[in-house]
């Protein structure tokens, strides 16, 4: 994507409270927060940023502070003391519309029985505060804006509270807040509702004093989702749900090879069907080219794309096969690569005991439930969207380039998703753009009404942005004792960044830091590390734990391997070679030994322990599981999570995502968790074939966190990478080999 | 146009006979909660029930459904079904949403299942899975939904 720097800034005001982000995670393998601050900076790439005007209740303007430092685009108090707190992140399941508010309700002491929660915008006040950008990902939302909305809700309540002080003409630190009300002298009280409109046109103060975590009254606390009732009731309105008056649905026809162009189009029949009302040529992603039927509802529309003729040329793109694609990755990975680590491999020819593994990972699908969509409304230079998007001030930049309008013009209508996993984090904004072209084209032939774009199952399944298939290759010599003289290792696979806006700020000396993030782990041990990024046609993208995905089962499971080699305990080698300097590993495994039973229980007989550790995104999480292995089909019976993420804000969402991780880890070791491709064709189209897991599949997972007063690291995903090797380690323990490929293969 | 008794009331639905139900509902009707997840009766977000019996409703026509009795999840859950407004409770309880999408899905498969049990019996945890198994849940909600199900069961009782 290009980004017109003359054209957007990052607001300067932004950069003294990124500088104040939270711990330094700056060599950090993730996703680098201080580098995205230094691309804003030392660019003036905005990354979407531009103001729309947040509008709320009006508070006086402070000089000093910034639009995500100021409530009135936070928080809102009605009459009747109903506070909605506005959240600056897309919840697609992960809770954050319930943790965000109860972080500001907690310093608002607000009345948790009349909070409230909405999605923002891609107006400026939800920025990111570290990231300096909309985004939602990287497991980053209540770890970067923990402060932020602390201080929102201190803030407002500072102002609350100065309102009764006017009204009583008492001194405001006389005055107490509790629940919702403020209590002045002799126990007199006004309620936040009725204080709110005088209170939100003072001045906003600067400096507030934060609680002690230690009378946090919210703040840890197990609350229950405030979307409880409506997303138990079909209540919950979605992206997909949205209806204007008028409104036309569209399907695109898109080329069976990635990136191919049309031959010929013969729609004849499509506009023969009852209520087909255009057929589009497009342009789409990738340079590739498709037909868009606009129609009235779903169902017509889709008729219409099945009646379509089309013929389309495949030649001028690369035709991926997996089969070959593999063989092309091993030959690959004997060349030479790119040196993320150096270390001397020469003491691997006469290392006692020799490791030499291959892995294996296929391409994945996020497969969320709730099908690709986005809404587009155009009004003269005005744009509205209507998506639930992870990154919607770029997803609007690209609006405005494909639409042709300032970027300020573009609004972005946040709505609640049926998941996501990265999918909706696309850097090329790819059906955001798709959506927008079909409103322009229809624009063009006449078609005034807003239009929805839909993905069919199968759109979604075929329609790439996966996590890349990844071929690792490693050699490791150690001695008796389990010491590691030498580890030579090589990872084969495309850049998820490369090419995109974050290249200059994730790509370092020709290696994508998505692609090695999570190698080497806790262990201090001589590593080499060798990587290629073959350029291949099948776009790919984040899928919840990113690299981790497949860099954790790779150092878990060899770890594991020279444990049961030199017949040791897999956790008391992993606690010798963790060391001194991950105490946070060292407490989440022992968390998860005590509380399983690890080594004290007595197994079913068939069964066998497996374990597992691994940090991303600054949050730790250990397993032990169980399992056992039948007519040679694995069971993974259950799993006991060790947990450190620091500060739990929500126990109930904190073990909602660590269950929820770890069935999606579960999900990479189900046969028929791939996607493959032949003749340049994705091979699968459905949950016929690309297999997830169901209710059936799902083990026992209790969840524990390390108790911790710290600032709160992110937990949407870090449950999701140390599951697939804690299981695969079981069933090496049983079956006596290594598992070395996901989806597993025991034959 | 075709006339569907849905959730107690006849409706006028000018579509093709061979539209699914889901579409009828959620483009014609505007009764958006019965979800679209596949298209194709392998996830099961869209289940409603039709004279009772839980169904996919992305693949079962309109035509299908003249003469028959459609409920879905608006009417389930609010209060005027016994079974419903058990089941809706014990989701709220076991806080089972996340991302909240299939769930219309398999509240409607739970109380398909829950009516079809006898009277004051419990159901085993193998019967709950089997019972949900055909609805697929992407966030990992399972372990709530089996927990709210047996609930469910037990209220009933």
């Amino acid at each position: 994507m290009h980004f017109d720097q003359k054209t957007f800034e990052l607001p300067r005001n932004l950069q003294a409270l990124m500088t104040r982000g939270r711990r330094d995670t700056a060599e950090s393998e993730g996703l680098p927060r201080r580098s995205f601050l230094k691309l804003t900076v030392a660019s003036g790439f905005a990354l979407g940023a531009f103001p729309l005007g947040a509008a709320a209740q009006d508070a006086a303007a402070p000089v000093g502070l910034k639009p995500l430092q100021q409530p009135s685009a936070f928080v809102h108090i009605a009459k009747d003391g109903t506070v909605t707190v506005t959240i600056n992140r897309l919840d697609f399941g992960q809770g954050v519309q319930t943790s965000l508010p109860m972080i500001l309700a907690e310093e608002l002491d607000a009345d948790w029985s009349k909070v409230q929660s909405g999605h923002g915008s891609n107006d400026p006040a939800y920025l990111d505060p570290v990231f300096g950008f909309h985004f939602t990902g990287g497991s980053s939302s209540i770890a970067h804006s923990y402060t932020q909305y602390r201080e929102l809700g201190a803030r407002t309540r500072a102002m609350l509270v100065s309102a009764a002080a006017a009204q009583w003409k008492a001194d405001p630190t006389s005055l107490r807040t509790r629940n919702g009300v403020v209590i002045g002298p002799g126990g007199k009280q006004l309620g936040y509702g009725e204080l709110a409109d005088a209170a939100m046109k003072l001045p906003v103060p600067e400096a507030v004093t934060l609680k002690d975590p230690k009378d946090f009254r919210l703040i840890g606390e197990a609350t229950g989702r405030l979307d409880a009732k409506a997303k138990s009731s079909g209540r919950q309105g979605y992206g997909i749900d949205v209806r204007l008056p008028g409104m036309l649905t569209a399907v695109i026809a898109r080329p069976p090879v990635f990136a191919a162009k049309l031959k010929s189009v013969d729609d004849s029949a499509a506009k023969a069907i009852k209520g087909v009302k255009a057929v589009l040529r497009i342009p789409l992603d990738r340079g590739g080219e498709g037909v868009a039927v606009v129609a009235d509802g779903y169902w017509v529309a889709k008729q219409g794309r099945d009646a379509l003729k089309l013929e389309w040329d495949s030649s001028t793109v690369e035709q991926v096969d997996s089969v070959k694609q593999l063989a092309q990755y091993r030959e690959l990975a004997k060349k030479p690569g790119a040196h993320k680590y150096d270390a001397d491999v020469s003491k691997l020819a006469d290392a006692p005991h020799i490791i030499d593994a291959e892995y294996v990972f296929p391409y994945l699908a996020h497969a969320a439930m709730e099908p690709l969509n986005c809404t587009v409304s155009l009004a003269g230079d005005k744009v509205e969207l209507w998506v639930g998007s992870q990154m919607p001030g770029l997803d609007s930049f690209a609006a405005s380039k494909v639409l042709g309008v300032p970027p300020q013009n573009v609004q972005v209508h946040m709505q609640m998703t049926g998941g996501g996993f990265g999918r909706r984090a696309v850097p090329s904004s790819d059906f955001v753009v798709e959506a927008c072209a079909v409103a322009k084209a229809a624009q063009t032939a006449g078609i005034a009404a807003p239009i929805r774009t839909l993905w069919s199952r199968e759109d979604d399944m075929k329609g790439g942005y996966y996590r890349p298939m990844l071929l690792h290759s490693a050699k490791i010599g150690f001695d008796a004792q389990g010491q590691i003289t030498a580890w030579d290792h090589v990872i084969v696979g495309q850049s998820i960044v490369g090419g995109t806006v974050f290249e200059p700020v994730m790509v370092k000396d020709g290696i994508d830091s998505t692609a090695v993030e999570g190698m080497k782990g806790p262990y201090e041990i001589p590593m080499q590390l060798a990587v290629h990024h073959p350029k291949v046609n099948v776009p790919v993208c984040w899928w919840r734990s990113v690299g981790s995905t497949h860099t954790a089962f790779v150092m878990e499971t060899l770890v594991d391997e020279i444990a049961r080699t030199t017949k040791q305990d897999p956790v008391a080698y992993r606690m010798k070679l963790i060391g001194d300097k991950h105490p946070r590993h060292k407490a989440a495994l022992q968390l998860a030994v005590d509380k399983s039973g690890y080594g004290k229980k007595k197994l079913a007989a068939g069964r066998a322990w497996g374990v597992a550790v691994h940090e991303s995104f600054d949050s730790v999480v250990a397993y032990v599981v169980e399992a056992s292995v039948k007519d040679g089909t694995p069971t993974l019976h259950s799993a006991t999570a060790g947990v450190h993420c620091n500060l739990v804000v929500n126990p109930k969402s904190l073990e909602a995502q660590v269950q929820g991780a770890a069935l999606m880890g579960l999900s990479m070791c189900l046969p028929g968790a791939a996607i493959t491709l032949k003749d340049g064709v994705v091979e699968q189209s459905n949950f016929g074939d690309f297999v997830v897991p169901r209710i059936t599949d799902m083990p026992e997972i209790a969840v524990h966190t390390v108790p911790s007063a710290d600032a709160p690291t992110g937990m949407g995903e870090p449950g999701l990478p140390p599951l697939a090797p804690a299981f695969a380690n079981a069933l090496a323990q049983l079956t006596g080999k290594p598992l070395r490929e996901l989806p597993f293969k025991l034959a | 146009m075709s006339t569907l008794h849905i959730n107690s009331q006849d409706r006028q639905v000018d579509a093709d006979p061979s539209t699914p139900i889901l579409w009828a509902l959620r483009d014609t009707l505007g009764m958006t909660g019965t979800k679209f997840g596949c298209g194709a009766a392998l996830c099961g977000a869209c289940t409603v029930h039709l004279d009772g019996q839980a169904i996919r409703s992305c693949i079962t026509p309109i035509s299908a459904a003249e003469g028959k009795k459609i409920t879905t999840i608006e009417t389930m859950t609010d209060g005027s079904d016994r079974v419903g407004a058990v089941v809706h409770a014990a989701w709220v309880k076991h806080d089972v949403a996340q991302c909240g999408y299939c769930q219309s899905g398999q509240i409607m498969s739970a109380t398909a299942f829950l009516k079809s049990l006898q009277r004051g019996k419990q159901p085993t945890a193998a019967e709950i899975d089997g019972a949900m198994a055909g609805n697929i849940c992407r966030c990992g909600t399972y372990a709530r939904i089996r927990a709210a199900v047996a609930d469910a069961a037990k209220a009933m009782a």
